[in-house]
């Protein structure tokens, strides 16, 4: 429907026709976030286009130079904003990776049931953002009443909504209190239905469905040499999920299936999206009921915070304290690139120790930054209106892009 | 991962047809990697791409890092992934600073690498960041310039000798005599 | 458990139990209005239970007040915080600032919600100048108020290096209940009413900077040039 074989006619007939160049700035209330585009149309026709980022910039991975280990992670965190778990979960298990050091595996499930969770709640924000744009506004407030739901559990396990530096290098800080294993349950007992809400919102609306069927498609090979990753990629038909790739054993134990779609436009990777979020559901479910006892963070005193009780009885508990919060722990010296399933596709961390308190170098292969090389070939021959439905199931996230 | 022998053999293989294109191998955290001559790393990464029993297609993250005070300074890390056999392998390519002690006009040099965009596509935003932060240069990228950085940036910001930045903390007691914006 | 309850509304004329003579008089006086017998201390009644005398500021500053047109700029993580200021657990719209305009030439109220690059300082201030007077400013969280925890060569140290900043809102990010709590000041702000907040605890009043007689209270012949410069072009 957007292969506009008139206006390839047009341009044999009048070859001085001009392209209109113009600049989508950094503000606009459709760009996810300050992306800049700078589109050359031809009417209406999308002829080329160059996004320019930095906008929101923040010099993150310089700063982390600066800082030891475990106040990286509260930067680190900011990175995709709205992904932090799964920030948070590359950088400690680089770290981790760094220092051979074992979590124990309530932490693991912990950390499972945060980041799915976190999953759920990255689609449904980019889910009710493209519908918003798309004039669906209805599913922006559906979409955002869950994700309140969501970040209560959040407030719940840690005490703050979002940026939580809720996962440790060990473990994660804190054990879950009392009622969040009954908050959860509800939740996950009735997001099925409200997943079913969104899909009869959307799944067969018709203005809906003539704005993302076959608009953006890029052949699957293409997407692989760009180096996309993450629903986009899957909605292609490739089944690469890291999870199930492995690099981790943290999933494992549960059993899951990875949404694949056939054609790879936009209605594919909303469908992709939405049968991920089910797919959450049910993994967070597996880890509840499986969460094993045990403690919630490694006993390494080296590298972990001791447990405040001891500080009071303990000399070298309160001597570890004292180092570690003040210097930090030193990691031997190497690197380590360690990579996981981001929901919007592989994020890497790439840790440089030099066997100081501070990490040498730290660097995010952030999913959105990669792409995002892929929003030219979506968009060139479509309408500026599929610009706009691309740039939303394209899903960017600006701080990851911009580190 | 190939395991270490598996990765001694890899070297063998590419030195075979490219004489001392792979330096040295690692083997730490069970994440191999091998240490190449930044003159051939497009050789090696084309081996590595392309050779029947190795199909690593897939360029996971390019990034670079600056080891100062250790020479040579720079490196470029290139991450492989083969999907089928999810197996990564890591090419690290070293840089030294060709600025290093000069003064004038040749404290201006940049440490220079062939870019891998015909090979990887997925490498120019990366090789763009890296020229951005480090001032890496990549010979034959289509459109090498800044991307993060405003354009008329001056300065290589995450260079380890580059200055973090910022401000000082303003303490109420300091503020009479810090100016404000309006003044 | 025994819970008194009481109505805590004032009560106002209409309030008043109604019985039939009630009615009756009231009739009565409606028709005596409408066909301009109402005379001396009754019309004078009449007119007191209907109609508030103010000043056009005042009425002015209601207006807008409960009426804002944020504009839509999310920068970062606290543009999260904010959307979900906008949606129905935090509602916005019950303090009338629900209509969020994408061009500044509409808006009037800017939150910078998010870290502020060197890259995209320009583009607020410019967006900022396109904004049509009276504008307010809500510095949302604390990269946009000080500059965050990002201390570095990438990063404003707060939006106040360029721009005027009228509420500063900390958080990291900050609950939505926070934001509309900064919205509220800003609304009594605007109303004439500034909640002098902990000056009035701690018996400060006085000591804001403007009111110090310190450098602050006294703008530099720089400044008071561009402000004559600027209220030229505004009045001109």
């Amino acid at each position: 429907m957007s292969t506009p074989e008139t206006t390839v006619e047009r341009e044999r007939l009048a070859p001085e026709q001009e392209l209109l160049t113009i600049n989508m700035g950094p503000h606009h209330p459709a760009t996810h976030g300050v992306l800049r585009l700078v589109v050359e149309l031809e009417g209406e026709v999308v002829r080329d286009l160059r996004p320019v980022m930095g906008y929101v910039h923040t010099g993150i991975e310089k700063n982390c130079e600066d800082k030891s280990y475990w106040k990286v992670i509260p930067f680190v965190e900011r990175m995709d904003y709205l992904a932090y778990f799964f920030n948070m979960e590359a950088f400690c298990g680089a770290v981790e990776r760094l220092l051979e050091l074992e979590i124990p595996p309530r932490a693991t499930y912990l950390r499972v049931i945060h980041m799915e969770l976190n999953r759920i709640h990255s689609h449904l924000v980019g889910l009710g953002t493209t519908a918003l744009d798309l004039g669906a506004v209805s599913m922006f407030w559906y979409c955002f009443r869950e994700r309140d739901r969501i970040l209560d559990l959040f407030e719940m396990s840690s005490g703050q909504r979002m940026h939580t530096r809720y996962f440790q290098v060990g473990g994660v800080i804190e054990d879950i209190p009392r009622g969040f294993e009954a908050k959860l349950r509800s939740f996950l007992g009735e997001m099925p239905v409200r997943i079913d809400q969104y899909e009869a919102l959307l799944d067969r609306n018709e203005i809906f469905l003539r704005r993302t069927r076959n608009v953006g498609v890029v052949p699957r090979q293409r997407l692989l040499d760009l180096g996309v990753t993450g629903p986009l990629l899957r909605a292609a038909g490739e089944p690469w999920d890291l999870r199930k790739a492995g690099g981790s054993s943290a999933y494992s134990d549960f059993d899951f299936a990875i949404p694949v779609g056939t054609v790879g436009d936009g209605y594919d990777r909303y469908r992709v999206r939405i049968a991920e979020m089910r797919e959450s559901v049910k993994i967070a479910a597996q880890a509840l009921d499986g969460l094993p006892e045990g403690p919630h963070i490694a006993d390494d005193r080296k590298v972990v915070l001791p447990p405040r009780s001891e500080l009071s009885t303990s000399m070298e508990a309160l001597i570890h304290h004292f180092k570690l919060v003040t210097e930090g722990f030193r990691v031997p010296p190497g690197e380590v690139y360690y990579s996981i399933e981001g929901p919007k596709g592989e994020l890497g961390c790439f840790v440089l120790a030099d066997g100081s308190a501070k990490p040498a170098r730290v660097h995010f292969r952030d999913p959105s930054f990669v792409n995002l090389q892929a929003f030219r070939d979506m968009c060139v021959g479509g309408y500026v209106a599929d610009l706009i439905q691309n740039l939303g199931m394209l899903d960017p996230n600006l701080g990851g892009i911009d580190r | 991962m190939p395991d270490a022998p598996g990765l001694e053999l890899i070297r063998q293989q590419i030195n075979e047809r490219n004489a001392d294109a792979v330096l040295d191998t690692t083997f730490e955290h069970d994440q191999p990697a091998l240490i190449a001559d930044p003159g051939q790393v497009l050789a090696v990464l084309r081996w590595l791409r392309d050779e029947p029993g190795q199909q690593y297609r897939f360029l996971s993250s390019l990034h670079a890092a600056d080891y100062l005070p250790a020479e040579p300074r720079f490196a470029v890390h290139y991450e492989l992934l083969n999907m089928p056999r999810v197996e990564r392998v890591r090419v690290k390519a070293l840089l030294g600073d060709p600025a290093a002690g000069e003064n004038g006009a040749a404290a201006a040099a940049l440490p220079e690498i062939d870019s891998c965009v015909e090979l990887f596509p997925t490498a120019e935003f990366q090789e763009r960041e890296a020229y951005d932060f480090f001032g890496i240069v990549f010979r034959g990228h289509p459109d090498l310039r800044r991307i993060l950085m405003p354009e008329d940036y001056v300065g290589w910001p995450q260079r380890r000798d580059f200055p973090i930045g910022g401000e000082p903390v303003l303490f109420t007691k300091d503020e009479p005599d810090s100016p404000g914006w309006y003044e | 458990m025994e819970v008194e309850r009481r109505k805590i509304r004032a009560l106002s004329p209409l309030d008043q139990p109604r019985t039939p003579e009630d009615l009756r008089s009231r009739q009565l006086r409606a028709r005596d209005i409408l066909r301009g017998e109402l005379e001396g201390a009754d019309l004078e009644q009449y007119v007191e239970e209907r109609v508030m005398t103010t000043t056009l500021d005042k009425v002015l500053n209601v207006a807008r007040a409960n009426s804002m047109f944020p504009l839509t700029f999310g920068l970062a993580c606290c543009a999260i915080e904010m959307m979900s200021m906008v949606t129905s657990r935090y509602d916005i719209a019950r303090f009338g600032a629900e209509a969020f305009r994408a061009s500044p030439r509409q808006a009037d109220m800017i939150i910078l919600s998010g870290r502020v690059s060197i890259k995209m300082a320009p583009v607020v201030r410019r967006v900022y100048d396109q904004m049509l007077e009276p504008k307010w400013a809500l510095a949302m969280g604390a990269c946009s108020s000080s500059g965050g925890m990002f201390s570095n060569y990438a990063v404003v140290q707060g939006a106040d290096k360029f721009m005027p900043v009228d509420i500063h809102i900390p958080g990291c990010p900050p609950r939505p209940e926070a934001l509309l709590h900064g919205f509220t000041k800003l609304q009594r702000m605007i109303q004439g009413n500034p909640d002098p907040g902990w000056r009035r605890r701690y018996n400060a009043i006085g000591t804001e900077e403007w009111a110090r007689g310190g450098p602050a209270s006294k703008p530099s012949p720089e400044a008071a040039e561009a402000y004559r410069r600027a209220r030229e072009l505004v009045d001109a």
